[in-house]
């Protein structure tokens, strides 16, 4: 096979300075130093949650401060890992919500179990259980991974509630029971 | 009524399609037998006709005759059917020859969309907070049959809400529908007709009597026989919802009338106990008194493990040690009415291989004339079939602790007794080598040799014989406690005999239970032929369906 000698172009001037590739270099540093940063300082910067996001399941309170779960038990029901546990109990004659008259004893989710599915938000006929904007949980045993009553309605606060179901039922019945009916 | 005998069948038209059915029998029955579902509320097929929800309404026809001739009259090569120009209650109509219904028709599906919008007007909305979610007719039929919406743009009428009725039940007015199930339960079966409804119009209201409460020891049907959430078991009440709980069939243990149960548990945890249909025995009723047996289970007093000598041993350790105490001379057995058909065998053998002289301690209470019986104990005709005994029960165990005294007896073998409420006091058997087999400590387990565990009828699986010698077979709802053996093993392994095999034995060698195998039996169980027994004075009285053979 016969060789091919390929002619070398000679160096121009400027490539043999090499300040155009230097500057050309610069230049993308450059570009991409006065760019709005794309990336957050976590843990001190924190995202902006989007609306709808399905974050850890929490227990909410009405404006009223009335615990919103009545035990239905109907998300443990359709909770496809099976990560929430709750005891039934009863509301106490002298309760200012005794009307309601049921409520969780104790309500657990377990967060090593749960797969923010948003099945049990979606279920609750009473709309007191809302994946919010809480994304982060970490615990150091597997105990503290299991989010009872208390550390539920700690995470969920107080939402706004357009019903006041039991409330606007309690209302009517003292309104009949005084003889305006 | 439908009866077992062979009842004479005749052919009625559903929907175009022919069916055979027994002659006479209720419409809602009969259809429901041939699968097709007739909603009804205040209908209930073990008490008289109300006919008040009107949720059953059905249209009836029946093939049209001409009046001159009384000939068929005839459209189109078929008999034409003359419908009747209103829809009709199905609970008030016995089936005949010729009958034709229509279930699909627009018009019956109207009558039911109308019923189920009338009966939801006052009905709250407070599912989730209401034991009967998950059993509800109302919820079921709302769903099958509704409309799905409601035009009702006023007030719903506030009644009163958690009203204590008795010891037991709580009723919740607003969701009652007046169907007078409980009314009807109450006086013609429970014959204490407490309840009743005052008021008029709207404001029709389910109350007891001024004075009286529905206090009587059969109060609970009227909760499980309620088709809505009104009438709740105050025991059950916000313990759980239905659709978590797993049922077992088991047998009511309170007395010898044998009530057919459910068993209602999760994740091993009881929560409930309600009859299940049997219509040789208890139709589709059972007594307060056994729905509390299962709070047993969890008494701070189980024997959970096995004792020698009041200390904790392994069981195979207890065993041997019981194998030494049982061959310390002349044995004595106190069985029991309480063990099942099986271990009753199992003991049986024990007793014949050892010589040994058997004792089975009655109970004996006031019986109510349906399903609590004088025997207050499940299986006393057990421990005749199986041989255990061929004597009437002893009323105490003096004679036995005589015995003891004398020197007549070295060692005793006492199975679910407390020996000592039964005159043989712990001093006495002190005196001689003890095994007991036992459920919950006692005065007697306290001064026994050893203890075995023993599981309560909720915790094992095994038959009893009740008092018509009918026999019935009860399943293991719930575990027991770790490490416990069913008695029938631990029997078996003390008479050195294999408790599998039981059944086989049992139906070779006993003609009563020939081809029969306890662990076989059909849900609604075996009736067996006592006559062999007929001499034995028993102590029953008259039951809902159990009636003293006459003695001479």
């Amino acid at each position: 096979m016969a060789i091919k000698v390929v002619e070398r172009r000679p160096l121009t001037l400027a490539e043999r300075t090499y300040l155009p590739q230097i500057l050309a270099g610069l230049k993308v540093t450059w570009d991409n130093m006065v760019r709005p940063s794309v990336t957050l300082q976590y843990p001190e910067e924190r995202p902006t949650i989007p609306k709808n996001y399905r974050g850890v399941p929490t227990l909410v309170m009405d404006p009223n401060g009335r615990e919103k779960c009545v035990s239905c038990q109907l998300c443990e029901f359709v909770c496809p890992p099976k990560a929430i546990r709750i005891t039934p109990g009863e509301i106490s004659e002298n309760a200012t919500n005794a009307h309601v008259e049921k409520a969780p004893k104790e309500f657990e989710i377990n967060m090593l179990r749960c797969i923010y599915c948003g099945l049990c938000q979606e279920v609750c006929p009473e709309e007191a259980i809302f994946l919010q904007n809480q994304y982060s949980l970490t615990g150091l045993t597997r105990e503290s991974m299991v989010n009872n009553k208390v550390k539920l309605y700690e995470l969920g606060g107080t939402l706004p509630d357009g019903h006041h179901k039991w409330d606007k039922k309690k209302e009517e019945a003292e309104k009949q029971a005084g003889g305006q009916h | 009524m439908v009866t077992d005998n062979k009842p004479s069948l005749v052919t009625i038209n559903v929907d175009g399609v022919e069916h055979q059915v027994p002659a006479g029998a209720n419409l809602v029955d009969a259809l429901g037998k041939i699968g097709k579902e007739v909603p009804h509320y205040c209908y209930h097929p073990k008490l008289p006709v109300a006919g008040n929800c009107r949720m059953c309404l059905v249209e009836l026809g029946s093939p049209m005759r001409d009046r001159a001739t009384n000939e068929l009259v005839m459209e189109n090569g078929l008999p034409k059917i003359g419908w009747q120009p209103k829809p009709a209650i199905a609970c008030a109509t016995n089936v005949s020859a010729g009958l034709h219904v229509r279930l699909e028709s627009p018009g019956v599906k109207a009558c039911r969309e109308g019923v189920t919008e009338m009966l939801l007007l006052n009905h709250p909305l407070d599912c989730p907070i209401c034991d009967q979610a998950g059993e509800c007719k109302l919820q079921e039929f709302s769903a099958e049959y509704g409309r799905g919406y409601s035009r009702y743009v006023d007030e719903k009428n506030a009644k009163p809400k958690k009203t204590r009725l008795g010891p037991r039940v709580t009723l919740d007015d607003e969701r009652c529908i007046l169907c007078s199930r409980c009314v009807r339960f109450s006086s013609e079966i429970a014959k204490d007709p407490v309840l009743g409804f005052v008021n008029r119009g709207s404001y029709n209201t389910l109350t007891c009597f001024p004075g009286r409460e529905l206090d009587n020891n059969y109060s609970l049907n009227t909760v499980d026989i309620c088709p809505v959430g009104a009438l709740t078991s105050t025991d059950f009440r916000f313990k759980m919802r239905v659709w978590f709980l797993k049922q077992t069939p088991s047998i009511d243990t309170e007395s010898s009338a044998g009530a057919n149960t459910t068993v209602w548990s999760r994740e091993g945890k009881i929560y409930r106990i309600t009859p299940r249909q049997n219509d040789a025995v208890n139709d589709t009723w059972m007594a307060d008194s056994g729905r509390e047996l299962f709070k047993s289970v969890d008494a701070p007093n189980r024997v959970t493990h096995a004792t020698v000598k009041n200390e904790k041993a392994t069981l195979e350790a207890a065993l041997a040690a019981a194998d030494v105490a049982l061959s310390a001379g002349a044995l004595a057995i106190v069985g029991s009415s309480h063990m099942s058909v099986e271990e009753q065998r199992l003991l049986a053998r024990l007793a014949k291989s050892k010589n040994a002289s058997v004792y089975i301690p009655a109970h004996v209470g006031k019986g109510d004339g349906l399903l609590v019986s004088e025997d207050r104990t499940p299986n006393f005709r057990g421990a005749l079939v199986t041989g255990l005994t061929d004597r009437a029960p002893v009323a105490d165990l003096k004679a036995l602790a005589a015995d003891i005294d004398a020197g007549k007896v070295k060692s005793v073998l006492i199975v679910r007794e407390d020996a000592a409420m039964l005159g043989l006091p712990a001093s006495t058997l002190a005196k001689v080598r003890s095994v007991v087999l036992a459920t919950h400590h006692n005065v007697t387990t306290a001064a026994a040799e050893v203890v075995l565990p023993a599981l309560t009828v909720f915790e094992r699986s095994g038959s009893f014989i009740n008092c018509q010698f009918r026999l019935q077979s009860f399943a293991q709802a719930v575990p027991g406690p770790t490490g416990v053996l069913p008695d029938a093993l631990v029997l078996a392994r003390l008479a050195g005999a294999d408790a599998a095999a039981v059944w086989s034995e049992l139906s070779a060698n006993i003609p009563m239970l020939a081809g029969l195998d306890g662990r076989l039996l059909p849900a609604e169980g075996v009736q067996l032929d006592g006559a062999a027994f007929a001499a034995h004075k028993f102590p029953e009285g008259k039951l809902l369906k159990f009636a003293p053979v006459a003695t001479a």
